[in-house]
């Protein structure tokens, strides 16, 4: 099987002289083809930063990152933005306020000059389970799930083969994410798509993917798979106390202040 | 416990807005004594308006109504500007959900904490300062005194809302209602101001309402749990019994969290029946 | 059963247009204006200023029609001079015998000139400057708004002047003087309000989907800043309304025998005590105006300024 996302000893810094941060350092990940990959973090861990920096958003000071066999160029061209789209975890941040969903939609198909905008759009919406009365909304007549359906559709409708998603569902309510959740199942298993999956919650994560990195302070703890983690095998402190965090509150542990 | 601390009965909150009016909270009642009680609800579930409408914070045009609304055997209803004030902030107060947003940017924290300390309770600076330290120190900060010091801008996301926890609770309140007051941090950080927070009201015998939209976090955080639907109390449970949930909706939202021992492909969609709300 | 069969019932204009399922672009942009003007129509001072102001242009259009005299021959010098407001002369005559409110109909059109070329100039060079600066950042903001400072730097009325000055005195170069000195507020607001939206998820979204620089100012950043910018043009009308009086008043705007307000009032000067109305007729023209642009800039501040608004 050949790799679709290749990252080697990946370097992000931020700032310079004393602000100097690394916030991704000497970070190395291989996303095999049609795979959903996860990467696991709190804030601050660069989880973020390593999709930002595939997708051209943040800097790379170092490393090398080739997407389906070919090093990344940078800028990155057109080509590279159809194969590889994100979707990010604000939906409420995500979408032009100004502009109907259709506006949204047929912006990517007029930069990338495709034509039969109308069937595209329709097929679009059809895919996240948007009907057509939805076309001509505004952000603001839709809910939290709606919106990150929108902005769904509006990374799948340049038809691109990698989808970098940067918790798409933690702004969302948790019943509104098992909707999403389903949804990025049925899509990868339709449009034969590469995830990457961005988030705090490794529920989520071992829910749609089967390997994972789990990443602390721009540096990767651990690299290890869904199977291992429910199992109980794993390598590092930090990930068993993030598996514990997911479980809800334990009250066990106050005896020992 | 004889009188319970805070009693509601039938609490109504509506919104009368050119467009026409819209209910919240429509006819939420429990009693709350010195324990733990969460309010779960999807987002427009009326769950925070619930909790503001205790406090007295609905924004205008809200109309809050209720058969009975007391604290402490006070009628929140009827009480003067000047005692609600007097109430608020001393013996009932309220952590919101994120701390960047609720601590004056201006100030330090120190300063801010004085000030809420002594709008309650008449106390000399030193006095103030002092309580003030040692509330922070009680929030399991390693260097209160520099904390104090600090402006909001200058802590993290973990630390304000510890800060903003030691701040309300400065003033012994006996009611805390805190709304989501960790859905704003990292996983690990939230484990620790639960903790905290989890200490403090088991020490003070206070009563605290937790409002979240996260069923497993609050069933294994609180004694008692509201599920709230369309501003309607689907169910009342005990947290321990949340297993044996006869609610349909109560059912849809433990089943839709994918879980880490493996949950089921596709994820059980949380059925949502208008008629329940009726 | 019957129910089923009869005709569906049309839609009336108002459910058409607050339908939240729209069916084209054009009814869910249509919708969007309708909601704005009724929150705009909500406000009574707002609809003050906008009579004021939609009355001003229509005062402008229908000149001939409205004015009793001519607006530059004057009457009798020996009869009809400096009259007070009567039934033939409505608002009095100015030392010229010319009727006053004649000249105030046709000095709506320079006004509205004024504050029409000033907006078209000044408006658009400001939001460019100002898009542009905060969206590229880097070098071409530092220069760009350097430029900025520096005409922000000078008194307005007295960069006019200079330019006025310079280009010698008349109504045309009065409107080149003001718009100069008027795009950089407009550049400053345009800049800050790109400043947060750049960081955006929904701007960092079209970046992904490969569009130009050039096409994200143009289309995604530009409409958002509009509304503010429109609004302070708006309140800024008043104060250009009031500038171009000033160069009028002062002899560097409008040249007689035009009938420019500040000129008018410029000329009554003299007659202020005997004649008041001379100064005065003018003076309340320009005063209506300004406040019907104050109060038309608030309300459009309540209805486009999404911070202004609860």
């Amino acid at each position: 099987m050949t790799a679709m996302i290749e990252i080697e000893k990946l370097t992000v810094v931020f700032g310079s002289g004393s602000l100097r941060v690394a916030a991704v350092d000497d970070f190395t990940m291989r996303v095999d083809r049609g795979e959903s990959f996860g990467l696991v973090g709190e804030s601050g861990s660069g989880k973020s930063t390593v999709l930002r920096a595939v997708c051209g958003l943040a800097p790379a000071a170092g490393g090398s990152i080739a997407v389906d066999g070919k090093p990344v160029p940078t800028p990155r061209d057109r080509a590279f933005y159809s194969t590889v789209q994100m979707v990010f975890q604000d939906p409420y941040g995500s979408l032009h306020p100004r502009q109907t969903v259709d506006q949204i939609l047929s912006e990517p198909l007029s930069i990338h000059r495709l034509g039969d905008q109308d069937r595209r759009i329709a097929a679009a919406l059809g895919d996240v389970g948007l009907g057509p009365s939805f076309r001509f909304r505004y952000p603001h007549q839709l809910s939290g799930g709606q919106r990150q359906r929108v902005a769904i559709a509006r990374a799948l409708i340049l038809e691109p083969k990698v989808l970098l998603l940067d918790e798409p569902t933690s702004a969302l309510d948790a019943s509104v994410q098992a909707e999403i959740l389903n949804l990025l199942e049925r899509l990868r298993a339709e449009h034969g798509l590469t995830y990457v999956l961005v988030s705090h919650d490794l529920a989520v994560v071992t829910h749609l993917c089967g390997r994972l990195i789990v990443m602390r302070n721009g540096k990767a703890v651990e690299e290890t798979d869904a199977p291992r983690l429910r199992a109980g095998e794993t390598a590092s402190p930090y990930t068993r106390e993030l598996m514990q965090a997911t479980r809800g509150f334990t009250r066990a542990s106050q005896t020992t202040e | 416990m004889s009188a319970p601390l805070l009693e509601v009965d039938n609490l109504r909150v509506s919104f009368h807005l050119r467009t026409g009016t819209v209910e919240a909270v429509r006819g939420v009642s429990f009693a709350l004594g010195r324990e733990r009680l969460g309010i779960v609800g999807e987002s427009g579930s009326g769950k925070s308006q619930t909790g503001r409408a205790i406090l007295g914070l609905t924004p205008p045009p809200g109309e809050v109504r209720a058969d009975r609304l007391t604290f402490d055997g006070i009628d929140l209803l009827k009480a003067s500007k000047r005692q609600l004030r007097d109430l608020r902030g001393g013996r009932m107060t309220m952590v919101m959900q994120d701390p960047k947003y609720s601590l004056n940017p201006v100030m330090t924290i120190g300063a801010q904490m004085i000030e809420a300390y002594r709008a309650h309770v008449r106390a000399g600076k030193a006095e103030a300062r002092e309580k003030t330290l040692d509330m922070l120190a009680a929030v399991k900060l390693r260097d209160p005194a520099r904390v104090f010091s600090l402006y909001p801008h200058e802590v993290s996301g973990g630390m304000g809302q510890r800060a903003m926890i030691a701040m309300m609770l400065v003033t012994d309140p006996d009611l805390l209602i805190a709304d989501e007051p960790t859905s704003a941090l990292d996983v690990t950080v939230q484990q620790e101001v639960l903790r905290i927070l989890d200490n403090l009201v088991a020490e003070r015998g206070m009563g605290l309402i937790f409002i979240s939209h996260d069923l497993r976090l609050v069933s294994s955080f609180c004694d008692r749990v509201l599920v709230m639907y369309g501003g309607k109390v689907m169910e009342e449970l005990a947290a321990g019994d949340l297993d044996a949930a006869r609610h349909p909706y109560t059912r849809g939202l433990m089943n839709c969290l994918p879980a880490l021992e493996g949950s089921s492909h596709p994820l059980p969609v949380l059925e949502r029946d208008p008629a329940w709300a009726q | 059963m019957a129910e089923t069969h009869s005709p569906a019932r049309r839609p009336t204009w108002r459910e058409w247009l607050t339908d939240t399922e729209p069916a084209s672009r054009g009814q869910a942009r249509l919708g969007r204006a309708y909601l704005a003007w009724r929150s705009f129509t909500g406000n009574p001072l707002a609809m003050v200023g906008l009579f004021i102001v939609v009355g001003l242009v229509l005062v402008a259009i229908f000149a001939d029609v409205l004015a009793t005299h001519s607006p530059i021959a004057g009457g009798d010098l020996r009869t009809e001079r400096l009259k007070p407001p009567s039934a033939e002369f409505w608002l009095g005559t100015d030392h010229q015998a010319r009727d006053i409110y004649s000249r105030l109909v046709h000095g709506s059109r320079l006004t509205l000139m004024v504050v029409m070329l000033v907006a078209v100039i000044a408006m658009p060079v400001g939001l460019i400057v100002g898009t542009v600066a905060g969206y590229v950042g880097g070098w071409v903001d530092a220069v760009l708004m350097r430029v900025t400072d520096i005409f922000l730097a000078f008194p307005r009325l007295i960069l006019a002047l200079a330019f006025v000055a310079a280009l010698g005195p008349g109504i045309e170069n009065a409107i080149i003087a003001i718009a100069i000195t008027s795009w950089p507020p407009y550049a400053r607001i345009a800049r800050a309000e790109t400043l947060t939206i750049r960081k955006s998820d929904f701007i960092a979204a079209v970046r992904l989907q490969g569009a130009s620089t050039a096409r994200i100012i143009a289309r995604h950043v530009m409409p958002l800043c509009m509304s503010s910018v429109i609004v302070r043009v708006t309140l800024d009308m008043a104060g250009i309304i009031l500038i171009a009086a000033g160069l009028g008043f002062l002899g560097l705007g409008a040249q007689p025998p035009s009938p420019e307000w500040g000129a008018m009032i410029a000329a009554g000067r003299q007659h202020i005590i005997d004649f008041w109305w001379v100064a005065t007729m003018p003076g309340i023209a320009i005063f209506i105006v300004s406040l019907g642009f104050n109060l038309l800039g608030d309300g459009l501040r309540d209805v486009l300024d999404p911070k202004a608004a609860k």
